[in-house]
């Protein structure tokens, strides 16, 4: 277990102002760290940068495949 | 729509006819040959196989994979001696079940495991009396960790219910669903779960209702009545082109609420934008809090979807009609809860249900089975 958090974790620096700030920003949340907080965070804005799809492209073949198993089975008209 | 968990919908569906006389093949239970299935039409994405050490350690310990995914539930092979005759890592294996599902293996990684302390992170308990925990302590002692590939599909029942990832995606496109909201159940539907579907789908395009299909416990609902019931109720309370149902097949962990967001991945997989969560979401007697499911979602800011939480509903009599504690003011005598096991009692009687806790055409489709639960 400690090989496996030695490698899981990394330093970022940020301003020691701003840290202050965050460290009193969260006192009294759930949040048991500065770097619990900025993983939320950081995590949190990656995620609202992701952009929608459908993660696959499918053939047009194997759209229509899909499509006519939906209408078999009634699920599409 | 939604990107699947991970970014890419896994697809590890490779058909082809096999010869098996002479290869290496291990027979697998229903619940992996399920696994491997979700695995493979993506249900599970953006897992590719079975977990290896790194990736359970870090479930275990953080509730994401190795790759900082949220990640909650395990997802394990469990061999013995015997059944890995000798395979080794780097070996490539044949998972076969009598359903006629066929799927290859490699082998990544052979290792074992601390049931206990799975048993502890999962479940948040060692009790056997849980059913997870017991199939926990039930495990096999090898643990095979590999990418896993697809090769013939298992007979399923209920398969004009069952849709894949893919399929639910264009399903819902098709249908010009932008927002679906999932509804997971293990349950014929009372007027309480009608309600909570019906006020989430106020607010989105579509409602995916999607039972759990596979083991379960003892006195459970047949999957059989409980798909009927939905049909029932979808024929003749909800709007055509607003509900969608189809079948889930994996079992219930009762891992309550890790088995939350696990179920809103699959959800996410299969391209529903919000989650319904209710009390007690994959609980099982008392082992959690009633809103410990709730409580857990704080933890993912990047899960992916939205979970929609539900307080519980009952009637009202002085409001008369269906309301939560949230809109209502009334207590006591004046609340009738939409007790389960009030209602499976009066079912198990041969009784409908009064209205106000179940509609009579549910019920009666219900009554109109011989077996309606799980021995």
């Amino acid at each position: 277990m400690s090989e496996k958090n030695e490698k899981k974790f990394t330093t970022i620096s940020i301003p020691t102002a701003l840290a202050e700030k965050i460290k009193k920003k969260i006192e009294g949340t759930g949040f048991h760290s500065l770097s619990s907080y900025v993983t939320y965070v950081l995590r949190e804005l990656l995620a609202s940068m992701e952009e929608e799809g459908a993660g696959e492209a499918l053939t047009k073949e194997e759209e229509e495949k899909i499509k006519e198993r939906l209408r078999a089975l009634g699920y599409l008209d | 729509m939604t990107k699947p968990h991970g970014g890419k919908l896994i697809n590890r569906c490779v058909f082809r006819d096999v010869d098996l006389d002479d290869a290496n093949v291990v027979r697998v239970n229903a619940d992996r040959a399920e696994d491997i299935e979700n695995i493979a039409h993506g249900v599970f994405s953006p897992l590719e196989g079975f977990l290896c050490r790194n990736d359970l350690e870090s479930v275990l310990d953080d509730k994401r994979l190795d790759n900082d995914i949220p990640w909650t539930i395990p997802i394990l092979l469990d061999l013995d001696e015997k059944e890995l005759a000798g395979a080794k890592e780097g070996d490539t294996i044949f998972l076969a079940h009598e359903n006629g599902m066929v799927s290859e293996m490699e082998i990544e990684e052979i290792y074992t495991i601390d049931k206990k302390k799975v048993a502890e992170k999962v479940y948040g308990t060692t009790d056997p009396s849980h059913p997870g925990v017991s199939m926990t302590f039930n495990m096999k002692d090898l643990i095979i960790g590999g990418r896993i590939t697809l090769l013939k599909e298992g007979k399923k029942p209920f398969d004009e219910f069952l849709l894949w990832p893919k399929e639910t995606r264009v399903l819902f496109r098709e249908k010009g669903w932008k927002e679906v909201v999932a509804f997971q159940t293990r349950n014929p539907p009372h007027i309480g779960h009608e309600y909570v579907q019906k006020t989430a789908l106020t607010f989105v395009d579509g409602l995916f209702i999607n039972p759990l299909i596979g083991r379960k416990k003892k006195g459970d609902f047949r999957d059989d009545v409980i798909l009927k019931a939905y049909e029932t109720l979808i024929q003749n309370y909800y709007p055509k082109d607003r509900a969608v149902l189809s079948i889930l097949c994996t079992s219930m962990k009762y891992a309550g609420p890790r088995e939350a967001i696990h179920h809103a991945i699959m959800r996410k997989n299969f391209g529903c934008t919000h989650f319904i969560v209710g009390r007690d979401h994959a609980g099982v007697g008392n082992f959690y809090p009633p809103y410990a499911a709730h409580e857990i979602f704080r933890e993912f800011p990047d899960l992916g979807i939205k979970p929609v939480f539900f307080r519980s509903f009952f009637y009202c009599k002085k409001c008369g009609g269906v309301v939560n504690e949230k809109i209502c003011p009334h207590r006591g005598d004046d609340i009738i809860n939409f007790s389960g096991t009030a209602i499976r009692k009066m079912l198990k009687n041969g009784e409908v249900p009064p209205s106000t806790m179940m509609r009579k055409e549910v019920a009666e489709t219900i009554l109109g089975f011989d077996r309606m639960f799980v021995e």
